[in-house]
């Protein structure tokens, strides 16, 4: 097709030449072609790799103890429970936190928000996504530390790290799906007379309900798995402890950490207590993800 | 009511801004009992400047390595999906991209020094053995794979979902009657690429690389399990002597840390959430000023 275009655009004495030229030509085209899929090959064998080796290595520490029993005074061996329990409330404790503010700061910027105000708050948002996870963790250490004095660690001062992390995920994802509520049916409501909270809370927000609820759950998937603002918060313990308020916590991906970090005189054990601890949080933020899709389809409002 | 309902959500919004200087605040406050204090009281010994300086260019070091050999990889496969690919599976590969970003860093550092570092171990020894003369390759390879090199391919492909998406949406808004234009002066899809869809993304690579220079900055567990630190300062990205990173350095030595050395952390803390800062602010710079366009 190029070949025959690149014939007729050509004066018939340079048709050697032009065959030479388009051979080049083809040939760049056929290379860059090549290497551009193989780029992306390469950038997925990465995540063949990394999923396949998980599931192999994660699959021998897998076993009824270690989703049932802690690790508490157990040399080299017990399960953990203790980090499962604790990874389940600290991120629930940050979506508390982070889920109302996060959607009413969405509603404010599409919403309310007009001018400089908004312009910058957008801009605040977009920075603040860019916190280094440890450094989330450092500052909610620095306030805790104020108040209840040096070395505290507490599993809610993790979820206040996490927060960090996850608003701007919330008000991001959030106010993608505001934007999407077409305006014919805010007028509608206020040509009924209807006011603007309510207009907001009883026609833009069960609209968007799906959009939402697909946000906060792809935001949870991405807290989930965080070590670092936890290994700085909420401190190691062995045992169950079920209050962010009182005491360490412990939680699956430092859980994972140490075991790789100390392995103790089991190391094996302790590396397959690991991996099989990184299997749960992948299994985990893969379940999360792949739910988010389902309820977004599954329930969805259509708009026309 | 309805006033109350605009004053929650302002008030909402306006969190972040507290938030923002709330991290700023409580760093400076913690941190700065470490900057008064005298050289010798701070780990080391010489001084808070001496402290950070090495672990700032550990930083730097990997986080643009990391950069150097994510964004070409980022940029292409971005192409694959938006211009090579077949349409009907693009969407696929885009969530397989994806999917790379949805999988935490310490599954990343399990992964680097368990599968990848042993995996490099010969081929640095190669890289040593052939360009030893070029001073990132001098040696001696390390024969534990824990590496800056290994290090810095770990984080390529953690940034790599980054760059990639913001490069892709750019390419996917290249102007069709450009790509159509081309080709129908018969142009080859490299040449239609390159003439109209790379000059139409290039300041979105380049705030998509700074995004994932960012990232790769703060990036905080896989460095910390895969890299072998001693502190010093060599551009030698295969040996056993690495300098470590400021974020690894936190995560490594916060935890039995007290007193003093708890403040000198969180300072070099704010070091890091310095340099982001600039790092993500001036990308969002160059995409905001590209959206006015």
């Amino acid at each position: 097709m190029e070949s025959s275009f690149q014939a007729l655009g050509q004066a018939q004495p340079s048709r050697l030449l032009a065959s030479g030229l388009d051979w080049r030509r083809r040939s760049v085209n056929i290379v860059m072609t090549a290497l551009i899929a193989g780029a992306f090959v390469l950038a997925m064998l990465p995540l063949f790799s990394l999923v396949f080796e998980v599931a192999k290595r994660g699959i021998p520490g897998l076993s009824a103890d270690f989703f049932t029993t802690d690790a508490r005074g157990v040399v080299g061996g017990g399960g953990a429970s203790h980090a499962i329990m604790g990874t389940l409330i600290i991120t629930g404790v940050a979506s508390l936190i982070s889920v109302p503010i996060g959607i009413m700061a969405a509603i404010y910027l599409n919403e309310y928000g007009t001018g400089r105000l908004r312009r910058a708050l957008t801009f605040f948002v977009d920075v603040m996504t860019g916190i280094p996870s440890i450094v989330a963790g450092l500052f909610a250490y620095a306030l805790f530390e104020i108040f209840f004095g040096p070395g505290i660690r507490l599993g809610v001062m993790g979820s206040v790290a996490l927060s960090l992390l996850m608003i701007p995920i919330v008000i991001r994802s959030a106010e993608e799906v505001l934007k999407i509520v077409p305006d014919h049916l805010r007028e509608a409501a206020y040509a009924l007379g209807t006011p603007k909270w309510k207009t907001i809370t009883k026609i833009v927000l069960p609209t968007a309900f799906a959009g939402l609820v697909t946000g906060v759950m792809i935001a949870v998937a991405r807290i989930v798995g965080e070590t670092a603002p936890l290994l700085v918060t909420t401190g190691v313990v062995d045992s169950m402890n079920t209050d962010p308020f009182n005491g360490r916590m412990q939680n699956l991906a430092v859980y994972a950490y140490n075991e790789y970090r100390s392995p103790g005189v089991m190391k094996q054990a302790a590396y397959d207590k690991a991996w099989a601890a990184a299997l749960t949080l992948i299994a985990i933020v893969m379940v999360l993800n792949v739910a988010a899709r389902l309820v977004y389809r599954r329930y969805k409002t259509e708009i026309r | 009511m309805d006033r109350a309902f605009a004053h929650a959500a302002t008030a909402a919004a306006l969190t972040i801004l507290v938030i923002l200087a709330g991290v700023a605040a409580f760093l400076v406050a913690e941190g700065a009992p470490a900057l008064t204090a005298a050289a010798s009281d701070l780990p080391g010994g010489k001084g808070f400047i001496d402290y950070v300086a090495p672990l700032a260019f550990g930083t730097v070091l990997a986080a643009a390595l990391a950069a150097v050999i994510a964004v070409p990889l980022a940029v292409a496969a971005a192409l694959f999906i938006t211009h090579v690919a077949p349409p009907r599976i693009a969407l696929t590969l885009g969530y397989l991209i994806d999917l790379l970003a949805a999988i935490p860093s310490i599954v990343y550092g399990l992964w680097g020094i368990f599968v990848l570092g042993p995996a490099a171990v010969p081929v640095m020894k190669w890289l040593e053995e052939k360009l030893g003369f070029i001073p990132i390759f001098d040696g001696p390879a390390s024969v534990t794979g824990r590496t800056m090199l290994v290090a810095g391919l770990v984080l390529a492909v953690m940034i790599l979902p980054i760059v990639s998406a913001v490069a892709r949406e750019a390419f996917a808004q290249a102007p069709r009657r450009l790509q159509e234009g081309a080709q129908a002066l018969g142009a080859t899809r490299w040449e239609m690429i390159r003439m109209t869809v790379l000059p139409f993304g290039r300041s979105s690579v380049i705030s998509g690389a700074m995004l994932g220079l960012g990232r790769a900055l703060g990036e905080t567990m896989a460095v910390t399990i895969i890299l072998s630190v001693s502190g010093a300062v060599t551009f030698n990205l295969i040996g056993q002597a690495n300098p470590s990173t400021i974020a690894a350095n936190i995560a490594l030595n916060f935890p039995e840390s007290s007193g003093l050395a708890i403040n000198a952390l969180i300072a070099t803390g704010l070091v890091l959430f310095a340099i982001t800062l600039v790092t993500n602010m001036g990308a969002r710079a160059i995409i905001a000023r590209q959206e006015r366009i």
